[in-house]
């Protein structure tokens, strides 16, 4: 890499000679070292579906989720540091909070998504902080506006998607998803293909444990955000593994 | 000490440039919080009367829960001036609010306390705020209102289910907090308390008696109290979680009236 | 044209399987030759970001809880335990506490630095006596540690602050029965089934691990004795487990946190008394440093700490 040694990528305060701020790559580097983290938006919600990597059999299942509820209307995936990504978290609820003080009303994704975006780019801008390495996904579903979905990235970037990928493998899941007809799926058969989306890009050899959560917001669940009904998870888990084990025994007739 | 700097107030991270918080407030960077910097004005109004009131609000214990009732006038002085303010709350599957006073107060804390509920279910860990926490948390935040000469001028019933059991408890503007078995705030309290007291002291009493004395002490106070209405809301928690009704229309009948003389 | 040099292969064997999620993967370090003097010119500040998307001020953090004399944290249905070691700094001194009691239903169990322990245990009885005021409740263990993780957050994101050299150890017990939570400096925390932190804690660990199966079923004498056993594997052959260096707290339904006093204590070290010891000392993984008494690396670590 032609920044080590430079001097040029040690503060966020800093440019480089042609033009770029080292330490924002850097922390953009510690979420792609964490498990992947993907969003669908479909014709009636939007799903997020997360690879929890699990490190130690002491842990209690369930236990670190990466799926936040920010609003009653509103989801988060995160990826990258989850300490991190729970002060993201917590300023997303208080500025949600905030505007239903003020107006009275759930706050609208997209300005939420602006506030948020500012504050992680306002790490971004000095030496005595440094920017937050993780990304986040937020989502919602509203009558009006149907679903709504943005990445958020250490940047303070962010974009609205109909579907994304962050984390470990998001490449060979951003390849899985351009293969879905987003716009025609429903959240129900979302699910299926995030959960499959998982389980085919988890890397079984490095990362040994993981577990599998599944969120949505959408018109079934009244525009709020929850976890997806444990029968319909544990489906769409079953039918991933299924998916993988044929694509393993696939593979073995080739050889 | 000119080492450790102001605790509460730490310096800025550095001098003569800008400073994050402009930008953005930081977290922890608590120059914002602590004893406030605001020059202190030498006179400050408070309020010392409540604007747009309503009336009685009235809670009865039975073995499995509790009800509520309270009718919807927003009284401007005299005048009933408001039909449709309901003040019966659901706060959560265990916990009812009722309010009497001012209304916009209530309406004021009944905000924070929505807010309160949607932070709870955004931690997502399945606890639930429970009746006495509320009832409690309602008297640290009305004492402490008053305490500063700025009361919020109105008067609770929290009731619910508190780990199985029944919880009816009171707040009052000052912060004064009780539990009993029957609660009347407002002109109810001089009427519909010995009527409530009866029918609990003659034993334990079902959800349906519990209701029947509930509507016999909101006709009562219909008739004897002038900043009273005859639509109210009823509203029940029991182990099978929180109702609010639709308003409920009580029905009265003035034919005896003429035979009262004022003198 | 870079090396491996040898200074960087030998802290790489020292380093934990477990630094939690932090980093899953400790990359491979490319150095340039000519600059050994600057190792790593990515860790002077917890501000900085290393090229591997890494923090290493933060690792370093990590680093001293290992310092610290192990402790273990489990639990059954019913009680959460904390078991610990305890360190005198010399044959003159007391044995410096490891258990600080919060509030009546939680009670940490430290290792690293005492005195960011002490901090943040002030905090935490702060945090629980303000919930006590304002809901007439005791806090939700849960909620205590999210409080406690973003509390530790702010530090590793700020020039003019470093992060707390402590891993604590909570055992709890709320509406939802008992709880065992690690902390670490990364401001990670995880809710645990069982847990050891420390010096050497890497075989209370794969004590642990071997019988986590077994630890919701039994009951509470089995339960500390467990933690016994498990604590006991982290020492050398020539210690052993006595009523001076050991502490115990235990907290449950009805069971206010109590830190066991001598009769006590020295009826649960007798359910472990005379048994054969398991090579656990020597096998151990993480090499966390020799065993000194725990003022002395302490020192040594905050020395680290000064610019």
């Amino acid at each position: 890499m032609s920044s080590i040694g430079t001097g040029y990528d040690l503060s966020a305060s800093q440019f480089s000679p042609d033009g770029r701020v080292f330490q924002v790559e850097y922390a953009a580097k510690a979420v792609e070292n964490s498990g992947t983290v993907i969003g669908l938006r479909g014709k009636d919600g939007v799903v997020f579906a997360v690879e929890k990597l699990v490190s130690s059999k002491l842990y209690e299942p369930g236990a670190n989720k990466r799926i936040f509820h920010v609003d009653e209307h509103v989801g988060m995936a995160v990826a990258g540091l989850i300490s991190d990504a729970r002060q993201i978290v917590e300023t997303a609820r208080s500025e949600a909070s905030n505007y239903r003080s003020q107006y009275g009303v759930p706050v609208p994704l997209k300005y939420l998504n602006e506030r948020v975006s500012m504050y992680m780019h306002a790490y971004t801008l000095y030496s005595a902080v440094r920017p937050y390495g993780c990304s986040v996904i937020m989502g919602t579903w509203t009558d009006y506006e149907g679903p709504q979905m943005y990445m958020l990235e250490p940047s303070g970037v962010s974009f609205s998607y109909f579907g994304c990928a962050v984390g470990k493998a998001k490449q060979a899941a951003k390849t899985e998803i351009e293969k879905l007809k987003l716009a025609d799926l429903t959240v129900k058969e979302l699910v299926k293909e995030a959960a499959r989306i998982i389980y085919i890009v988890h890397d079984e050899l490095k990362d040994k444990q993981f577990e599998l959560e599944l969120s949505w917001v959408c018109k079934d669940s009244n525009g709020r955000h929850q976890l997806v009904p444990k029968d319909m998870a544990v489906e769409a888990e079953n039918l991933a593994k299924q998916a993988l084990a044929d694509i393993e025994d696939s593979d073995e007739g080739d050889i | 000490m000119a080492f450790a700097g102001n605790f509460m107030n730490p310096a800025p991270l550095w001098h003569n440039g800008p400073s994050p918080g402009a930008f953005y407030s930081f977290p922890a960077n608590t120059t914002s919080m602590g004893p406030s910097r605001e020059t202190v004005s030498d006179f400050k109004a408070h309020s010392a009367t409540p604007i747009t009131t309503t009336t009685t609000v009235i809670g009865l214990k039975f073995d499995k829960g509790c009800v509520i009732a309270a009718d919807t006038l927003g009284s401007y002085g005299s005048l009933a001036r408001f039909r449709d303010c309901p003040r019966v709350l659901k706060v959560n599957d265990l916990i009812l609010l009722g309010s009497g006073g001012d209304y916009a107060d209530y309406q004021y804390l009944k905000d924070i306390i929505e807010q309160k509920i949607i932070d709870e279910q955004c931690i997502g860990d399945g606890l639930n705020l429970k009746p006495k926490s509320l009832h409690c948390w309602l008297t640290r935040v009305l004492y402490n209102k008053r305490s500063k000469m700025d009361p919020l001028w109105s008067n609770y019933i929290v009731a619910g289910i508190q780990d199985g059991e029944p919880f009816l408890g009171a707040v009052d503007k000052l912060g004064t907090a009780y539990e009993d078995a029957a609660i009347a705030t407002g002109l109810g309290a001089y009427m519909a308390t010995p009527l409530l007291r009866d029918a609990v002291d003659k034993g334990p009493i079902d959800e349906e008696t519990a209701k029947n004395v509930v509507q016999k002490c909101m006709e009562v106070l219909f008739y004897r109290d002038a900043r009273s209405f005859p639509r109210y809301q009823l509203g029940v928690v029991n182990t099978n979680g929180v109702t609010v009704s639709e308003t409920i229309e009580l029905k009265h009948d003035w034919t005896l009236a003429h035979m009262i003389h004022m003198k | 044209m870079v090396v491996k040099t040898d200074l960087e292969a030998a802290s790489a064997n020292d380093k934990p399987s477990t630094g939690g999620q932090w980093l899953s993967q400790w990359h491979n370090y490319n150095f340039n030759l000519t600059s050994q003097w600057f190792r790593n010119q990515y860790d002077s500040d917890v501000t900085v970001w290393s090229p591997q998307g890494r923090l290493h001020q933060v690792e370093y953090a990590m680093e001293a809880v290992k310092l610290g004399s192990a402790t273990v944290g489990l639990k059954n249905k019913q009680f959460a335990v904390l078991i610990a070691l305890k360190r005198a700094v010399s044959e003159l001194s007391a044995y410096q506490k490891k258990i600080i009691p919060i509030d009546d239903h939680i009670g940490i169990s430290i290792s690293g630095l005492t005195a960011d322990a002490r901090m943040l245990s002030r905090f935490m009885r702060t945090e629980c006596l303000n919930h006590r005021y304002a809901h007439d409740a005791p806090m939700p263990v849960g909620r205590l540690i999210s409080l406690v993780g973003n509390k530790m957050q702010i530090c590793t994101q700020r020039y003019d602050k470093r992060p707390l050299g402590v891993g604590l150890l909570v055992a709890g017990y709320d509406d939802q029965g008992p709880h065992i939570y690690q902390t670490c400096p990364s401001a990670n925390y995880f809710d645990c089934r069982a847990m050891a932190i420390g010096a050497r804690s890497q075989s209370a660990r794969t004590y642990l691990e071997k019988h986590l199966n077994t630890f919701l079923d039994c009951d509470l004498n089995e339960l500390v004795a467990h933690g016994l056993r498990a604590l006991r594997d982290t020492l050398p052959n020539e210690v052993d487990l006595n009523n001076k260096n050991v502490s115990i707290a235990i907290v449950g339904p009805n069971t206010p946190l109590r830190i066991a006093e001598d009769p006590d204590l020295s009826r649960y070290l007798s359910l472990v008394e005379g048994e054969e010891r398991r090579g656990g000392a020597s096998a151990t993984g993480d090499a966390g440093g020799p065993a000194e008494g725990e003022g002395e690396p302490a020192a040594q670590v905050q020395g680290r700490y000064k610019r």
